[in-house]
């Protein structure tokens, strides 16, 4: 897995050179601001941690960067020129690949045609350019067995496959398009223990291989085994913002298990 | 990230794991979508071929053919539409408008044919342009907009004919330049040796070909079946859905247009209020081919099965002596058939196994 990674990783990545950098930024839809103020930084060969509740706002920040939702305020730049992705093709032209927490697969198609979906092998670049199955067969199947995914058949519609499965085929996709940034939004909410360390892994070697790893979730002790960098987000707003030396994983479990309301609440309760 | 696509795996893939294993032929097969039409279009031909004398004969082929063509050349884009998530309730007017905007045009300006074939394929574009993207545009269902330009496009065939011709039919064409190079292309008989066939039923044929090609061979078919089987999804890995449904739109006007170029040089005339039905045909054909009325599953072949099992149906009557007034009964059985069956067969190829 990680020769996938290191493979693919763009070859002018250099660890710690920013790579995403939002400034100020915020999104409004309509009359709900979903999030505002935000300051993140992804360097390459980091994994930068977004925790929060649910209604916290941390999809809606995925979504600015990976395209699917052009922000309203302040703004974002990616190698350090301003970006305002109008689509997400955009965004994974820029080398960001996303797994997202509704993984983002087409139920009915093939397992291989769900894997290479929006980016094709084609035997030639011409308009309507026959596709190249054989390839895209053998590398979607290499790259599922590398994740310990062993599907019955790669012809097989993407249904029908368990849902952590179907949650290792969305990882191992953007893996292998990912090029220098590397999105997870909740992915180890619907995995067990063993899968949810194989992500982790995968986390781990992505940042080896010099990619920017954005890691969205709600679980601050898979958060703390991987991040170099970690922002908690409530109702919107940016409540913490620290380095992994500057935090410690109780510090990090109070503030999202509600941290002072929580006391508050313990207190009340009292009996 | 371009480069990364196109690099092979490193080595090659360790010897296949246990617990792999082939699907067997019969799920293999029963997991395609034309799978139960094919069975439906057996069963009618033995049927009719069994209770019906002249139906055996070659010339009878040829017309249940011609028939299918007719009905199965818009149907491959109708088929494809559907695929792709979306309806088309105007391909049946459509045929009639640019059938009408050509011979009039022609008429009327004493033109070369061939200005009206090129203006009416314009106009057709347009017409499909304009539909996707209002639907893209809009998010407002497919099924409402395209009822719209039914209803527009009706009223403006039989109105605008009235003003230009003073009835409801375009004046005789066949004497204007270039109707007979035209007819060669769009109407002719074509002798294969053993029958005589239409024209159309080759270009249906080409039609379907190109149709199947394009889905399971191309990107642009990649593009299609991911836009109907789950549109957010598509965007978020990359693929343009909007683009991929407004040129899904185009297709169906231009095999309209096709369509329409057919019924003008066949007849030389067109009746203004021609083609209003047939946009439910089309949608039969492409529904007992396989496709899901909710898109992402479906296929090109599938919608010249449902077609020739029209074809078959509408002459098949004629031929057995019936009287033909319960033709839209069958109709009616058959989609309600297909949809059950096609029901079954998704949920089986959906199934965990």
């Amino acid at each position: 897995m990680t020769d996938t990674l290191a493979e693919h990783a763009a070859r002018d990545l250099k660890a710690g050179t920013p790579l995403v950098e939002m400034d100020g930024c915020g999104k409004s839809y309509g009359a709900i601001r979903a999030l505002e103020g935000i300051n993140l930084t992804v360097n390459a060969g980091e994994v930068a941690c977004v925790l929060g509740d649910n209604g916290a706002g941390k999809s809606t920040l995925i979504k600015i960067i990976s395209g699917l939702h052009p922000h309203t305020e302040g703004t974002v730049k990616v190698d350090g020129k301003e970006v305002h992705f109008g689509s997400p093709r955009e965004s994974l032209d820029h080398g960001i690949a996303t797994v997202y927490q509704d993984l983002a697969v087409v139920p009915l198609m093939e397992v291989w045609r769900n894997f290479f979906l929006g980016s094709e092998i084609r035997k030639g670049s011409y308009p309507l350019a026959p596709l190249d199955i054989k390839a895209m067969r053998e590398i979607a199947d290499a790259e599922l067995q590398k994740m310990g995914i062993v599907v019955k058949d790669i012809n097989q519609p993407i249904g029908t496959l368990s849902g952590g499965q179907r949650q290792c085929v969305a990882i191992a996709r953007a893996v292998y398009f990912g090029a220098r940034v590397l999105i997870l939004d909740e992915p180890t909410a619907a995995l067990g223990v063993k899968q949810s360390g194989v992500v982790l892994k995968y986390t781990a070697a992505a940042r080896d291989a010099g990619l920017g790893v954005v890691f969205i979730t709600h679980n601050p002790h898979h958060a703390y085994l991987v991040g170099d960098h970690f922002i908690i987000l409530k109702l919107g707003r940016r409540v913490l913002d620290k380095k992994r030396s500057e935090v410690t994983l109780e510090e990090l479990t109070t503030e999202m298990a509600g941290g002072q309301e929580l006391a508050a609440l313990s207190h009340e309760l009292e009996r | 990230m371009s480069s990364s696509v196109v690099t092979k795996p490193s080595a090659a893939p360790p010897a296949p794991p246990p617990g792999r294993a082939e699907r067997s032929l019969v799920s293999r097969v029963l997991a395609r979508p034309e799978v139960g039409a094919l069975a439906a279009a057996i069963v009618i031909f033995a049927f009719f071929y069994a209770i019906a004398p002249p139906f055996r004969t070659l010339p009878a082929l040829a017309t249940v053919l011609y028939a299918s063509s007719t009905i199965g050349i818009v149907a491959v884009g109708v088929a494809l539409l559907m695929i792709g998530g979306e309806f088309d309730l105007s391909a049946g007017v459509t045929v009639t408008t640019t059938a009408l905007a050509s011979a009039m045009i022609c008429y009327q300006f004493s033109l070369n044919m061939w200005v009206g074939v090129v203006v009416s394929l314009l106009i057709a574009l347009v017409i499909g342009f304009v539909n996707g993207y209002l639907v893209v545009r809009t998010g407002i269902p497919s099924f409402l907009i395209t009822l719209s330009t039914f209803f527009i496009l009706q009223g403006v065939n039989l109105g605008v004919t009235k003003l230009v011709t003073g009835t409801v039919a375009t004046p005789n064409t066949s004497n204007l330049d270039g109707f007979d190079q035209a007819r060669a292309i769009f109407a002719s008989d074509v002798p294969l040796g053993f029958m005589t066939v239409k024209v159309t039923v080759l270009w249906w044929l080409v039609f379907v070909a190109v149709g199947t090609w394009l889905l399971l061979r191309t990107r642009t078919g990649n593009w299609i079946t991911a836009s109907g089987g789950n549109a957010a999804s598509a965007r978020a890995v990359g693929v343009p859905v909007r683009r991929v449904k407004i040129g899904l739109f185009m297709g169906v006007s231009f095999l309209a247009w096709f369509l329409g170029m057919h019924l003008l040089f066949n007849f030389s005339t067109v009746q203004a209020g021609l083609g209003v039905g047939n946009e439910f045909i089309y949608i039969i054909a492409a529904v007992v081919g396989g496709a899901l009325l909710t898109g992402g599953y479906g296929s090109a072949v599938g919608s010249a099965l449902g077609a020739f099992i029209f074809g078959m149906t509408t002459q098949g009557i004629v031929y057995a002596g019936w009287d033909p007034n319960w033709f839209r009964t069958f109709l009616g059985v058959m989609l309600l058939l297909a949809v059950m069956v096609n029901l079954y067969i998704k949920n089986y190829a959906a199934q965990r196994r």
